[in-house]
């Protein structure tokens, strides 16, 4: 069945926050303001409405509840949600406008990890039986998995050192960014070791925030803005939970996502996307993607700083759609691709083709 | 708009107060292989999964898809997973309809489960604070509302409480088997949250179900009769405000008129020959019947009290044994969706329906907020 044109009309996201002195709520607010504001749609012009939390960051089984009052539930609202990345939520609303009945969607993400030890939390993620029970978290994973990465002669840890003084240096032109600045490699690698080989720096740190899109079919959509950024393809894939069943150096859920949105191995030839805002937080993870994506020079990759400068935890994907989006939209680039990553050691990866009516204008 | 989608594959797991015998891969996998082997399908057939359970606290795994993808055969494909609080089975159900539907995939799992004696179900329920006073608490006084402005007797519950009991006998896969169940013994059971007693609520069960979801090439090669999905609506309001009717909720009487008028139902009564509705707690048999405009407000507890509800009155509801007689949560809105495709298909085996060719699913969640129906039919045209 032929695909819809489907396109982004509006993002918004909040700064992200070492600490937000408020509810997760008031962020989701801000965002769906701004949304409503720019596209002048009132919140009955809305058809679907899917958001993308995490209780247990909250503490609260249900927390998701009361974000319907930020999101706008009154009158009754047509709306689901994801126990998930903001991404996955927009995966599903794509998929839910592909049906052809309706016609906009808002897709949320939000989380506020400072109430919280996010490495305690997430720890909860892995396989109850077998390997929580050993405290194995993200970031322990992660360091596994740059170990592998590095022994394989696939990076350095001064390689790995570089992506944070790339990603923070962009990070200085971004106001929504937490962590920015300039750095030397050899300053970085001064600092000791945390999850080693990776060190503090390489790692994330969780942060409260929270990101929205609006999308529309076709006419729609050029009807709601003069600069539609159209979808291109949307796919996720997952790979086993299990890391010893995994070659931890490679990521093979992205390379079929890719596939499945025609930009990977075997796709019809294209030119390299423009700008990729990639999912890395672990600093070692950005090697492996490029790797898994093939990005070369050509592409500008994190150019907002990346989640290592800003990490709101379930936010986090959405907002790499909306940086590349927002490029996109005011001519910095044409094309490009966004990246979401959930669970430990990129275990499932989604990537988000995104293109302009007009080529790139000028250096992201 | 879109293409069809049928049920052409179910399975269901036993429903039981504790399933020690398996882990969560175990439980999730045993429905799903089910769900295959109806379909006379393999893992391999499948190209993206759908998962849905209520929430995380409950068995304390975040994020479950993560770990629960080798088991789902999900490894290299696609899997999403849904929380829509207690309607979440039926909304799981729906997400995988539309990416049926969406004409991206042709062939997709969804699973739903609870493994609720891994926790405590009624401090998650409380918002994660101990004391709290959980779903029972909650609905009580609503249900009590509800009698006050209907005039009912207060039988009505302990009559439902008894008929769904006496159903679920029929159910091989029913958590509780109480085959001499009599009103008058709910009427003497203790009293839980005044009005709701003992047996008026339903039990905690750890379960899963699944269906294998296709496309029309797909599901008319399918050895057994489709359900065909005929169409699906949701809607969720706020929580809590003052002047919210939790008694008919606002968002109930529009998804099940949205839902309705998508596939054409004007008289639901008489167009729907058999549904599940979600009925955790006796009285919401007659409360949803009016909520959801089956019948008139007022008329919901005459249509119990008369045995229009029974498995042999005209219009069936819950003959599965429902909620009250197994409680996955997580779970419970799917298997009211695939018992609705079981009516239509003519595998609901003891306590089916005769000549079902038209069937609601419905669950709800929240504070009586969330809502998510479908109507399945023997055949696209059907209606």
């Amino acid at each position: 069945m032929a695909v819809s044109d489907i396109a982004i009309v509006a993002t918004a996201q909040t700064p992200a926050y070492a600490h937000y002195n408020g509810p997760e709520v008031q962020l989701i607010m801000s965002c769906v303001n701004r949304l409503l504001d720019s596209t002048g749609l009132h919140r009955d012009g809305i058809d679907f409405t899917i958001a993308g939390s995490c209780d247990y960051l909250s503490g609260m089984p249900f927390a998701f509840v009361s974000n319907l009052d930020g999101m706008g539930a009154w009158p009754p609202v047509y709306e689901s949600h994801v126990e998930m990345d903001g991404a996955w939520a927009l995966f599903e609303a794509w998929s839910r406008l592909q049906v052809g009945d309706i016609d906009v969607a808002m897709v949320v993400g939000s989380g506020r990890s400072s109430p919280c030890n996010a490495r305690e939390v997430f720890h909860l993620q892995a396989d109850p039986y077998a390997m929580a029970p050993l405290g194995l978290d993200p970031d322990s994973l992660a360091g596994i998995q740059a170990r592998a990465l590095i022994d394989a002669a696939l990076t350095t840890e001064e390689e790995i050192a570089a992506v944070v003084v790339r990603s923070r240096a962009a990070a200085i032109h971004n106001p929504m960014a937490q962590v920015s600045g300039t750095v030397s490699v050899r300053d970085l690698m001064a600092e000791p070791y945390d999850m080693a080989p990776l060190r503090a720096h390489d790692i994330a740190p969780p942060a409260d925030g929270a990101a929205a899109v609006i999308i529309a079919t076709g006419d729609r959509a050029r009807a709601l803005t003069a600069r539609p950024v159209w979808i291109r393809g949307i796919d996720h894939r997952i790979e086993s939970h299990h890391p010893g069943l995994r070659d931890l150096t490679d990521s093979v859920s992205t390379r079929l996502a890719a596939a499945g949105i025609g930009i990977g191995a075997g796709s019809a030839p294209a030119p390299p996307p423009d700008v990729a805002e990639l999912h890395v937080t672990h600093a070692h993870e950005e090697i492996i993607l490029r790797s898994a994506l093939d990005l070369g020079d050509a592409t500008v990759i994190n150019p907002s700083g990346g989640p290592l400068c800003g990490n709101p935890v379930m936010a986090t994907g959405l907002i790499r759609v909306v940086e590349v989006a927002d490029r996109i939209a005011d001519g910095r680039a044409g094309r490009g691709v966004a990246h979401a990553s959930s669970g430990a050691a990129l275990q499932q990866n989604l990537l988000c083709c995104l293109e302009g009516d007009r080529p790139c204008e000028g250096v992201p | 708009m879109g293409q069809p989608c049928a049920v052409i594959g179910i399975g269901q797991t036993l429903y039981r107060r504790r399933r020690r015998d398996v882990s969560l891969d175990g439980l999730v996998r045993e429905a799903a292989l089910r769900a295959l082997e109806d379909a006379a399908l393999t893992f391999a057939d499948i190209e993206a999964v759908v998962i849905g359970k209520a929430p995380d606290a409950l068995e304390g795994v975040i994020m479950p898809e993560l770990s629960l993808c080798d088991a789902l055969g999900a490894v290299g494909k696609p899997i999403h997973r849904v929380h829509t609080a207690g309607s979440v089975g039926a909304s799981t159900a729906i997400s995988a309809a539309v990416l049926v539907e969406s004409g991206r995939y042709d062939t997709v799992l969804t699973v739903a489960y609870e493994k609720q004696s891994e926790g405590n179900a009624t401090w998650a329920l409380s918002g994660g604070r101990s004391g709290g006073q959980g779903a029972g608490g909650t609905f009580a006084p609503w249900i009590r509302e509800y009698i006050r402005r209907s005039e009912a007797p207060e039988h009505i519950g302990w009559m439902v409480a008894a008929k769904d009991r006496l159903n679920a006998v029929k159910n091989p896969y029913a958590h509780l088997n109480l085959p001499d169940i009599t009103i008058e013994e709910v009427r003497r059971s203790p009293m839980l949250w005044d009005p709701i007693h003992f047996l008026e609520s339903c039990p905690s069960s750890d379960g899963a179900a699944a269906m294998v979801l296709a496309a029309p090439d797909r599901a008319r090669r399918s050895p057994r009769p489709p359900a065909w999905v005929l169409g699906h609506a949701k809607r969720t309001e706020l929580s809590t405000f003052p002047g919210r009717d939790t008694v008919r909720p606002r968002a109930g009487v529009e998804c099940a008129a949205a839902l309705y008028d998508s596939v054409g139902i004007t008289d639901p009564r008489s167009q729907i020959d058999v549904a599940e509705l979600y009925v955790p707690f006796s009285w919401y048999e007659p409360m949803w019947l009016e909520g959801h405009l089956i019948a008139g407000e007022g008329e919901g507890w005459k249509m119990t009290d008369s045995g229009a509800t029974a498995i042999d009155g005209d219009f069936p509801v819950n003959c599965s044994g429902g909620v009250l007689s197994s409680n996955p949560i997580g779970a419970s809105g799917m298997i009211r969706c695939l018992e609705a495709a079981n009516q239509v298909r003519g595998t609901a085996g003891d306590y089916q329906v005769d000549g079902a060719r038209v069937a609601l699913g419905h669950a709800y969640g929240g504070a009586a907020q969330y809502f998510a129906m479908w109507i399945v039919g023997s055949d696209l045209d059907v209606l």
